[in-house]
């Protein structure tokens, strides 16, 4: 079976919810939509306090290329555009909405036309759809799918490659999206293949996912030619790019350069469902499945959540916060963002609320590396993270330059792996800004 | 929100394995008891002794220098100070006086390990220098090997190494043939696997039950293959092509079974201090032990020359640090 | 026996010469040709290597000096009084004049003014924590407390008091050479104007949200009210983007902000005791 052959880890599974199907959550009583859910710049506020907003209206409007639109994801009245602590930690720009009823925009159809599809829409038509839609990579990076789906002059994207690995434990809102919405993922993989001009789509997914692999090989059986099922042997980080990419294909992204250089576009198995709902009824990304998991949390399932809503909604829904919380993170513990409170709001990247009880959210005490090369072993791109770490705590910014230190993808492999708990990947992306100012300083 | 309960913020990830340095010095501990056990079986209880002495010592001495020297938090209980003690004794003779144990003990805690800053500091292995330091100031006591005769309490006979052995025949130009199989002193390839009948230091000698334990560390991942396969292998070479050559030279088969190559391949080499930290490097790393022992044990003075060869290469892992850099992902 | 003897110490010899040979071409060869003048100045400097001159090191302001052959905008803040004048001295150059400065925090919020809301478990530096999030706190702008100033100062002069949660500086061994500032990454320290008998008045604070978000995070902290710039009788404060800034130059050091301002948020510091209560704020004793 496939797997990319560097490194690599074997984080505890965890998938609690694989069998829960995916629920609808009730409407918020309010909620606050951030103009940056995206990589790039922040979106323009288009509605000012006061406003009447419907679901699916544009309230907000890309500001350049590597932007993305965002629209309402409830009806009611716009209470306030003002800073909003999210989950990058700092107060960003966000519309506060009150929910009153669920009126959608009347841009947004009900049903979609019934086949006919890839002759139905055309390559411009799709973009633009995708482009109003306000679609963004949902496995976490947030990039604005547009941008993906329009390669550089010059570029030939020869595979597209949908990316169900998953490989972070405890998620499991992109194996139940498969399971649960697999003709829908065919479609809307074969309008992103005739977006990008490609032949060949391969969809990758872990071997935990046996349901999942099942139920897709036999959509792809029935209906579509020229997409491929890749079962995948579990490693994380099975789901980085870079990592899918050699896992699925072989190919290997040279460093510093994005996927297309090695004539690949890589999307999660979440924005081919949006794209699908963008192309087909002009459905904006406003709702999203999200997991809420955790060891102690009562009702633990796959929720549609609207993009907006407190993380505190969410976790009410699941049962409530267990009274041994110790920490609430908003994403998958190896690269998920550790929530300062549970009023952050569900956005388009959200794909997982995972709740530490306090036991285990405590990190031991770092001690002195005992050069165990553990480190090294399982790091994915090939580098020395105890090296880094060291060079970091002295500031060696050069050196940590020439230790390609630019070529990390923060997966969280060392500090998993570390047996002297030591806190390298904290260091290493420090350390990855300093490196970054330095070659911008340069330029 | 409850200010008794707030809620933790850190970078990710957010779990971690649950590796820890007592795991895996417990796990290195594990897998020297097989060798351990052999050892009391042809020894007798002073194989314990020496082993429990060294042990005792080696902890005491890292305490002391840690809380009074250093004045730091004592660090004993990750075991590291535990395993340094039990490698140190596998490298001396069952015979040895206690005292003497407990001063090598000094010397690799104190010299080896603590004087560099301490575990994940030092350059040398510290059971190493314990031993190359008596070897050298105690040249009678660390040589005078006993032969084993488990539990029979006459009194202990003592005779040479089957590398000593073959050593006197090389230096008389006979073929190594005739020394090995032949009765008086002579070993098969089977006792020097098991251990049994063989002279030698009392953890060195059943090749088998160290090959048990690497095949332990190798499960629980403690270490990779490489530094011991590389080290194997660069041996059976070496010593092949000399066999070739001029048949006076042992074999391939008698070099990796005798002596302390599997010790030392296995436990010795695989420190992870002192041994590099890619793939490449262990490569290089490994082979360089290899042949040095080849080197040594043919042309040198010492019969035995595993400790060296590792503590040269020691030297050398920096340097292979420096230029022998992981397998890019490009 | 005796030209065993006579063999090794010929051999020895020429051994010797020859590596003596060796080492004198190389020494030629790749001989580094440095102004003596560089060693002179670098002779006069303090050797802390601070960087505070901005120049990797001691050595590195040493060579900038010589090779520009002239001070301008080129000055060591760490050395004492005599530093730049004796390097004019050497060099036969004119040295500017130099107001001595100190390092400054301009962060209020501690434990008790500052509430914290959550607890922070990473790599211990400030610099981790501000790429992280906006702190413990509510306070986007405030003192993370990790001590990333005290691991920069050369001086041992900072120092993260452990009750209170923020740096302290220690004025006479402050050689004011910015390496905290730099170091800190929410620009908390700032290097003031020592000022006459190093009495000082600032505001302690550079949180520049609302007033209403401001206060609600810090007790301390400047709401931008502006009533300390209309209290000002030498128009030297500035209220901007919601935050007061005093300009040292103008301060006359009469001290009626101090008392105007409703959170305590504007320090005096070296002044002798005064007879009226003030709000009670403990600092740089």
């Amino acid at each position: 079976m496939k797997t990319f052959t560097l490194g690599g880890i074997h984080p505890p599974d965890e998938k609690r919810t694989a069998g829960s199907a995916i629920a609808p959550l009730p409407l918020p009583g309010q909620v606050a939509i951030p103009l940056s859910q995206h990589i790039g710049m922040p979106a323009t506020p288009l509605v000012a306090k006061g406003d009447r907003v419907k679901a699916g209206q544009l309230i907000g409007g890309a500001a350049g290329f590597i932007s993305a639109n965002v629209h309402s994801s409830v009806s009611g009245v716009v209470l306030d555009v003002k800073a909003v602590v999210d989950a990058s930690g700092y107060a960003r720009p966000a519309v506060v909405i009150r929910v009153e009823g669920d009126e959608w925009d009347e841009s947004v159809k009900q049903r979609e036309s019934p086949d006919h599809y890839l002759s139905a829409f055309s390559r411009e038509e799709m973009l633009a759809s995708i482009q109003a839609a306000g679609v963004v990579g949902m496995g976490g990076a947030t990039f604005p799918a547009r941008v993906k789906l329009s390669p550089p002059a010059g570029s030939r994207p020869e595979i597209l490659i949908v990316n169900g690995a998953e490989c972070e434990p405890f998620l499991t809102a992109d194996h139940r999206l498969m399971i649960e919405r697999s003709r829908e993922l065919l479609i809307g993989t074969r309008f992103l293949m005739k977006a990008l001009g490609v032949e060949q789509a391969i969809i990758g997914i872990e071997n935990n996912k046996p349901d999942a692999i099942a139920i897709m090989r036999e959509a792809v059986t029935k209906h579509t030619l020229g997409i491929e099922v890749c079962p995948l042997k579990v490693k994380y980080p099975q789901g980085g790019e870079k990592q899918l990419i050699q896992a699925t294909t072989g190919r290997r992204v040279p460093p510093g350069a994005l996927p297309i250089a090695a004539g690949v576009v890589v999307h999660n198995v979440g924005t081919v469902y949006a794209a699908y709902e963008a192309i087909t009824i002009h459905k904006p990304l406003v709702e999203r499945v999200v997991t809420v998991t955790g060891k102690s949390l009562e009702r633990p399932g796959n929720y549609l959540c609207r993009v907006g809503a407190p993380v505190s909604h969410l976790i009410e829904a699941a049962g409530g916060l267990p009274g041994d919380t110790g920490k609430v993170v908003s994403g998958g513990p190896m690269m998920g963002k550790a929530l300062a409170s549970t009023d952050v709001v569900v956005t388009k990247g959200t794909s997982g609320v995972l709740v530490i009880p306090a036991a285990e959210a405590l990190r031991n005490p770092s001690r002195d590396c005992i050069r165990c090369a553990k480190c090294v072993r399982v790091c994915p791109m090939g580098l020395e993270p105890y090296l880094l770490m060291t060079l970091g705590e002295h500031r060696q910014t050069g050196e940590m330059e020439r230790g390609r230190v630019m070529d990390c993808i923060e997966c969280g492999s060392c500090s998993f792996t570390c047996p002297a708990q030591r806190p390298l990947l904290d260091v290493i992306r420090l350390g990855k800004s300093r490196v970054g100012q330095a070659i911008k300083s340069r330029k | 929100m409850n200010p008794m309960n707030k809620l933790i913020v850190s970078p990710s990830p957010h779990i971690h394995g649950g590796d820890s340095i007592e795991k895996n010095m417990r796990g290195v501990l594990v897998a020297l008891l097989p060798a351990l056990l052999c050892s009391v079986i042809f020894f007798g209880w002073g194989a314990l002794y020496v082993t429990i002495a060294a042990v005792a010592s080696a902890v005491l001495f890292e305490h002391v220098i840690q809380r009074y020297l250093f004045k730091q938090p004592t660090a004993i209980e990750d075991g590291s100070a535990v395993v340094t003690g039990v490698l140190l004794a596998f490298n001396l003779p069952a015979t040895i006086p206690l005292w003497l144990a407990a001063l090598g003990s000094l010397v690799a805690i104190g010299v080896g390990k603590m004087s560099f800053g301490g575990l994940g500091n030092n350059i040398f292995n510290p059971a190493l220098v314990g031993r190359v330091f008596l070897l050298i100031s105690f040249p009678v006591q660390m040589t005078t090997w006993p032969v084993p005769n488990g539990f029979e309490t006459t009194d202990a006979v003592t005779g040479p190494t089957p590398l000593a052995l073959v050593k006197q025949a090389l230096r008389a130009q006979k073929p190594f043939v005739e020394v090995l199989p032949a009765g008086d002193g002579g070993h098969s390839l089977l006792d020097l696997g098991t251990g049994s009948g063989v002279g030698g230091s009392l953890g060195e000698i059943s090749a088998f039950a160290l090959l048990l334990g690497f095949a332990y560390l190798l499960v629980r991942r403690i270490i990779t293959w490489r530094v011991p396969v590389s080290i194997f292998l660069s041996i059976a070479l070496f010593s092949a092509i000399l066999h070739w050559i001029n048949p006076s030279y042992a074999g391939p088969l008698f070099h990796l079974l005798s002596g302390g190559v599997m010790l030392g391949a296995i436990f010795m080499a695989t420190d992870y201090a002192t041994s590099p930290m890619s793939y490449r490097g262990m490569w290089i790393y490994g082979a360089g032990i290899g042949t040095l022992t080849i080197v040594i044990r043919n042309f040198g003075a010492y019969p035995e020359g595993v400790s060296f060869a590792i503590l040269i290469m020691n030297a050398f892992t920096p340097l292979i640090n420096k230029y022998c850099k992981p397998k890019r992902f490009a | 026996m005796s030209t065993i003897i006579i063999y090794t110490v010929v051999s020895l010899c020429a051994i010797g010469v020859a590596s003596a040979v060796v080492l004198y071409l190389v020494a030629r060869k790749f001989r580094v040709e440095e102004a003596p003048r560089i060693d002179q100045v670098e002779a006069l400097l303090p050797g802390a290597n601070c960087g505070g001159c901005g120049k990797p090191g001691c050595r590195g302001l040493a060579e900038a000096i010589v090779k520009a052959n002239s001070l301008e905008g080129l000055a060591c803040p760490a050395g004492g009084e005599t530093t730049m004048p004796s390097i004019a001295a050497a060099l036969g150059l004119e040295a500017g004049a130099r107001v001595p400065r100190v390092a400054v925090v301009r962060c209020g919020g501690n434990r008790e003014r500052r509430p914290r809301l959550n607890r922070y478990d990473g790599y211990p530096s400030c610099a981790a924590e501000h790429a992280l999030h906006r702190g413990e706190s509510a306070c986007a702008f405030g003192c993370l407390g990790l001590g990333d100033c005290e691991r920069a100062c050369a001086f041992g002069a900072i120092r993260v008091d452990a009750s209170s949660g923020l740096p302290v500086v220690k004025e006479e061994a402050c050689a004011a050479c910015d390496a905290c500032a730099k170091a800190c990454p929410r620009g908390v320290i700032e290097l003031r104007d020592k000022g006459i008998k190093s009495r000082r008045v600032f505001v302690s604070c550079i949180n520049r949200d609302r007033g209403a978000a401001a206060r609600a995070a810090c007790g301390a902290a400047c709401i931008g009210c502006g009533k300390c710039a209309k209290d000002c009788t030498f128009e030297a404060i500035t209220v901007e983007n919601n935050l007061a800034y005093i300009d040292p130059r103008k301060c006359r050091l009469c001290r009626k902000c101090v008392s105007s301002c409703p959170t305590g948020a504007i320090l005096e510091v070296n002044f002798p005791p005064r007879k009226t209560e003030l709000p009670k704020f403990e600092f740089e004793t």
